[in-house]
């Protein structure tokens, strides 16, 4: 186990620094590993994430951060270590077990994964068509509603190639609220968006996250903007994570490659207050 | 340089050995779920056109100037052996029992394979395939699947309607053009042409549109990420494709005939 820093929280590869966590969690890695094309890219990811809460994992691109959300949801298997949603090992499972277990999750992809062929309407259906037996009018109403939430009204006609990059991040969300999820992942929702539409995605995210109380985890790069957001922040570097905390307590974190990363993002006040924590 | 040579073959060996292994379990899995609810009727339909009804125009065109000239070359040949009358005969076993299905499948797989490829490396690399598996949705089961229905009822199909049309394109030149008997061209076709010759030309037809949607949609499901990745998958899916419908045309036939 690490240092503690000022805050007395604490760098964290061990599970046991876990045990300070305030909720319990909802997701749980232990000793992940994963080599892909000959390259290791986790070497034993230790992460609890708290139930209903907002964390984002931070870290340097390369170090695998989309690969650990891709393990949460089963994309991905560890070549060792577990995988523990909700109490359950899901790193074994297949087919029909693990679609039981995805039902519970949604994802946002980086690229929104918007499927080119069907309209913005369609495209958040899509789950509730293939998923529910609700009646299409009911579907119409779900989505709707969702469009709303998200800001996308009279936009359901469009295909995704005609909206621009915070449009189809705004419809890909739409879809992940869509079966109202306990858990949703969010890889890298900002990326590719200006600082204003990147803030506009980060309140819808907040806002949604506040109105329905899921599990959201985040992949981000966004430093500063993710403190003020998140409820708490992981860094994951060298294919661990090597620090978690909540929130305004990470930012004191006193460990060098800490440091380097978030004053690299961006000019961190070590005394300022994150309202979202 | 011996032992450098020899380990090259071993890791050549070795990678066609799990390819072959990964592409038939994908195969095995893919036909796995075609028979799990929910069917997916629409779906089959929607890529029978795109696979069948779509690449109609191109396998006609082809049937038809292949026809001709088997037509052209065949009533001269002919001709020099005062054995005209079989004209009829020779195209159209040459079409039933070989052309068609091999040519027809050839124009499938560069129409409707190498796009079926692309569209799947598309979904695979903008990870709307792992979007559909993140719905609990089997990306298989939606994706694939239909399109191996659809390979194997269009191909056969397609491959009727180049047979006709070639042997029709046959007539038009040996007949019309060059002044053949039409009783003989038709009376050759039906004494030469025996329910075998059609039977085999259906088996062929068949296992070429399982060839084709198979190693297509497999390429395209396994695209590495990235643009140079999908033309590569791409290429791939055509080139090992048409080579494996050559290789076990002749397969098929030494075994048919």
């Amino acid at each position: 186990m690490g240092d503690g820093g000022e805050s007395g929280w604490v760098l964290c590869p061990s599970p046991i620094a876990y045990s300070l966590l305030p909720t319990p969690g909802m997701i749980k890695l232990v000793g992940v590993e994963k080599t892909l094309g000959g390259q290791p890219v986790l070497r034993g990811v230790d992460l609890t994430i708290p139930k209903g809460k907002l964390t984002t994992i931070i870290g340097p691109s390369g170090e695998g951060k989309s690969v650990l959300l891709k393990h949460m949801i089963g994309l991905l298997q560890p070549d060792r270590g577990e995988v523990w949603v909700d109490g359950m090992e899901i790193s074994h499972l297949r087919g029909k077990a693990l679609n039981e277990v995805r039902k519970r999750f949604a994802m946002l992809f980086q690229s929104a994964a918007l499927f080119d062929s069907l309209t913005v309407f369609e495209n958040v259906a899509f789950p509730l068509r293939e998923k529910s037996r609700l009646p299409e009018t009911e579907v119409a109403r779900r989505v709707e509603e969702k469009l709303e939430q998200v800001g996308l009204s009279g936009m359901g006609h469009k295909f995704p190639a005609e909206l621009s990059g915070g449009m189809k991040k705004r419809a890909g969300l739409a879809r992940a609220l869509v079966m109202e999820p306990e858990i949703i992942l969010f890889d890298e929702p900002t990326t590719g968006l200006d600082p204003l539409m990147a803030r506009t995605i980060h309140d819808l995210i907040v806002a949604m996250h506040r109105t329905f109380g899921f599990t959201a985890v985040m992949v981000s790069h966004e430093i500063p903007e993710i403190f003020s957001i998140s409820d708490w922040v992981a860094m994951l570097k060298d294919g661990k994570i090597v620090a978690m905390a909540p929130s305004a307590d990470f930012q004191k974190i006193s460990d060098p490659a800490v440091r380097e990363f978030i004053s690299a993002g961006g000019t961190v006040s070590l005394t300022s207050s994150c309202p979202g924590s | 340089m011996l032992i450098g040579l020899l380990a090259r073959i071993g890791r050549v060996t070795l990678f066609v050995i799990q390819e072959t292994g990964r592409m038939l379990i994908f195969l095995v899995a893919t036909f796995a779920w075609l028979f799990r609810p929910p069917l997916r009727p629409f779906q089959i339909f929607k890529q029978l056109h795109f696979i069948g009804y779509k690449s109609t125009f191109v396998v006609v065109l082809t049937a038809a100037f292949t026809g001709m000239v088997l037509g052209l070359q065949g009533y001269y040949t002919l001709r020099k052996f005062g054995s005209e009358a079989v004209l009829g005969s020779v195209v159209a076993l040459s079409l039933i029992r070989e052309l068609g299905p091999v040519l027809a499948s050839l124009m499938v797989t560069a129409r409707a394979g190498s796009a079926m490829t692309a569209e799947i490396g598309i979904m695979r690399i903008t990870e709307q395939i792992d979007a559909l598996d993140t719905m609990a949705i089997n990306s298989l089961q939606y994706l694939i699947s239909p399109k191996l229905v659809a390979g194997l009822i269009g191909v056969p199909l397609l491959v009727a309607m180049a047979d006709v049309v070639g042997i029709y394109g046959g007539y038009l030149v040996g007949v019309d053009l060059l002044g053949g008997n039409p009783g003989a061209y038709w009376s050759s076709i039906e004494s030469a042409v025996e329910w075998k010759d059609v039977y085999g030309g259906i088996l062929k037809s068949i296992s070429f549109g399982l060839i084709v949607s198979w190693i297509c949609c497999y390429k395209g499901y396994h695209t590495r990420m990235s643009a140079e990745g999908l033309g590569t998958a791409t290429t791939e899916a055509v080139v090992l494709s048409s080579v494996l419908i050559l290789i076990w045309d002749y397969v098929l036939t030494s075994v048919l005939l």
